[in-house]
């Protein structure tokens, strides 16, 4: 992004030899060509009837009418009626739709990236039953094609598409992830010719939180699965998908499924990472052209199973009050809502749910790579206020979550809003619970 | 020829033509368009995918109890004119009488006394909607030419129909052929714009919540 031009705050790449406004021209030309048939019957369907503005969080903490989930697609919409409609000549013949301009494409980067997690609650809530989610996530794709990505999500996704890692680290990830192995006294099961389960681990757990990572590990150790951590394949982030860049998200992805296949994994295990979970889980297979050859699960979907199958058994925790977010894309988008619950369950946890959980949970605010983009700070502080009371509201003590980026935006939280809670990862959770052989 | 014979003769024949094409146009050009197959694997069984589209249809009807606070007044008011146009348009004598002299099928209407009140009630609830529409300020944003025409046009079919009814104004045969005017009117921009929702609503909550429910997510 040396090229990159500023305007308005957005960074705008001059990228290609094109002018910035020739690469608007072509991204909404590309988005209505490939827009297909169901994205078109969704941004047909829309009534503009408003309501989605009441399950949008930025929406319900500003009232301000421009965070309208359904609004946040416009030009988009402006775009595909002018070029792919039934009666797209008859729109640009009496000039019934203008063409998308440079400037209001950069005025919709804040609308797309700054205040929207791709968190699906709107989803939910439109009486024709349209996907507004899914509409936001093609919409970002048009974003990053006219090179309007924020930056920070731009650079990341950039340099993981190059190296497999979103930044540069001190020392590589595979020697970290042994000197956690080292420090916590957890074998890291790394690089195996063949494992019955590959696993991947978020970079925040690594930067961040070792702690989790020693639990994967050490939980896996405990079932005597083989299990291997792949050096060429080990972040479970994908920054191609917060940027809208759908190639590098594929060629993200791709480093996992290769590395998955080598080993002749049956299973890619994905870790406490929600957006990590609908990219390898639901959007995998569609950029990697067929079907994958190995099962995509979370790991608490994965002990859930453990624990029906009665290889896993749990020994019962603290019995302090206790609340738990639901990372909104592997919960809400992804359907991983009753194995949480099921392992807290077993762990006698005294469970004390939000008013609004489960599938219909808010989002903790930094979802969608919002937690990255430094500008967005101030408005996803506003939104997280109302998060945050229906936590405290439950008066419970502990508060888990199964998500290093919902863990992490909870963790700024605390110490930007003074709060009293450390969000705590259930895995570790998990690992500290641990019966029978190997428990430590 | 007056100009009922003309609102009820050729008007009407161009109106139904150009109805159904259209319509058949805009539903026959999403299948010109890319048809993505999902390659992941699902959650659940076909069974119980296509069972949540079906859920999905119904369970759209009404706010999620999360979101009913919020919402609940205003898709009331939206569902309420719609149960109102269905009533007059379904359960009205003359208008039996006339989709029975186009389908072959009549059936009991509702007394005209009752189709009055269903009128003037369903007239409120539309000047109440326009209303919503341009002071709440999510909505005004969204609005464009399309809205407010269709809700005008629909209107306008809404006040010939209770004009003929109650002979207001001019001539019984003028004022029904204002009215059925005005319906021809309707069925011409129908294709156009909006009011295409009324074929989009169920296929739409049914494929969302499908593909929703192939995943295992909330819907």
């Amino acid at each position: 992004m040396s090229d990159a031009t500023v305007m308005h705050g957005a960074s705008l790449s001059s990228a290609e030899g094109r002018t910035p406004e020739a690469r608007v021209a072509g991204a909404m030309s590309g988005f209505a060509k490939e827009i297909g048939a169901l994205s078109a019957f969704r941004l047909e369907s829309c009534i503009h009837c408003g309501i989605c503005a009441d399950a949008c969080h930025f929406y319900i903490a500003t009232e301000d009418p421009q965070y309208t989930p359904i609004w946040k697609v416009e030009p988009f919409k402006q775009a595909y009626k002018r070029e792919a409609s039934a009666f797209a000549p008859l729109v640009r013949l009496l000039g019934l739709k203008r063409e998308v301009t440079t400037d209001q494409l950069v005025q919709w980067q804040h609308l797309l990236f700054d205040s929207c997690n791709m968190c699906g609650r709107c989803s939910l809530i439109c009486p024709m039953g349209i996907d507004v989610a899914a509409l936001i996530e093609q919409a970002r794709h048009a974003m990053f094609d006219a090179g309007l990505a924020p930056k920070e999500l731009y650079d990341k996704a950039a340099h993981q598409q190059l190296t497999g890692q979103p930044e540069v680290s001190t020392e590589p990830y595979r020697d970290q992830l042994l000197a956690i192995g080292a420090r916590f006294k957890v074998d890291i099961p790394l690089d195996k010719p063949e494992a019955q389960i590959m696993l991947c681990v978020p970079r925040t757990d690594i930067e961040h939180y070792p702690s989790a990572v020693a639990a994967l590990a050490r939980v896996m150790q405990h079932l005597e699965v083989p299990c291997t951590f792949r050096s060429d394949g080990l972040v479970a982030e994908n920054y191609g998908y917060y940027a809208g860049g759908k190639e590098w998200q594929r060629e993200i992805s791709l480093r996992l499924i290769d590395q998955a296949i080598a080993c002749k994994a049956k299973m890619l295990l994905v870790p406490e990472c929600g957006h990590a979970y609908e990219v390898l889980r639901w959007e995998a297979a569609d950029l990697y052209g067929k079907p994958l050859p190995f099962r995509v699960l979370k790991v608490t979907e994965f002990l859930a199973e453990e624990l029906e199958a009665g290889r896993l058994k749990l020994r019962v925790a603290a019995g302090e009050a206790t609340t738990f977010q639901d990372p909104c894309e592997s919960a809400r988008k992804g359907g991983v809502i009753g194995a949480p619950r099921a392992l807290m369950k077993a762990m006698g946890v005294d469970l004390h749910e939000m008013k609004n959980h489960g599938g219909f949970s808010f989002c903790c605010g930094g979802g969608g790579g919002v937690l990255d983009i430094e500008r967005a700070a101030p408005l996803r502080y506003r939104t997280m206020e109302n998060k945050l009371r229906e936590i405290d509201d439950t008066g419970a003590k502990t508060f888990l979550t199964s998500c290093s980026d919902c863990r992490r935006t909870f963790d700024d939280a605390q110490v930007h809003f003074a709060w009293n809670k450390t969000p705590q990862s259930l895995l570790e959770l998990v690992a500290a619970n641990l019966l029978g052989t190997g428990t430590p | 020829m007056n100009l009922l014979d003309f609102a009820r003769g050729p008007a009407l024949k161009v109106a139904i033509t150009v109805f159904c094409l259209g319509v058949t146009w805009r539903i026959v050009a999403f299948a010109l368009l890319r048809i993505r197959f999902d390659l992941n694997r699902p959650r659940a069984s076909v069974f119980k995918y296509l069972a949540g589209g079906m859920l999905t249809v119904g369970s759209r009807s009404w706010p999620h109890r999360e979101f009913i606070g919020r919402t609940g007044a205003g898709e009331a008011l939206g569902y309420s004119y719609h149960l109102g146009l269905f009533a007059l348009v379904l359960l009205f004598t003359p208008h039996i009488l006339f989709l029975g002299s186009l389908f072959g099928v009549t059936w009991p209407g509702l007394p005209s006394s009752l189709i009055t009140v269903i009128s003037v009630l369903t007239l409120t609830l539309f000047l109440a909607v326009l209303f919503r529409r341009v002071t709440s300020p999510v909505m005004r944003m969204l609005s464009n030419f399309d809205d407010y025409f269709s809700w005008f046009i629909t209107m306008l079919v809404l006040v010939t129909g209770l004009a003929a009814t109650a002979h207001i104004g001019a001539p019984y045969e003028t004022l029904l052929g204002v009215h059925i005017l005005s319906v021809d009117a309707l069925l011409l921009w129908f294709p156009f714009g909006k009011l295409m929702h009324a074929f989009y609503i169920f296929p739409s909550r049914a494929l969302n919540g499908a593909l929703l429910a192939r995943k295992g997510a909330t819907s």
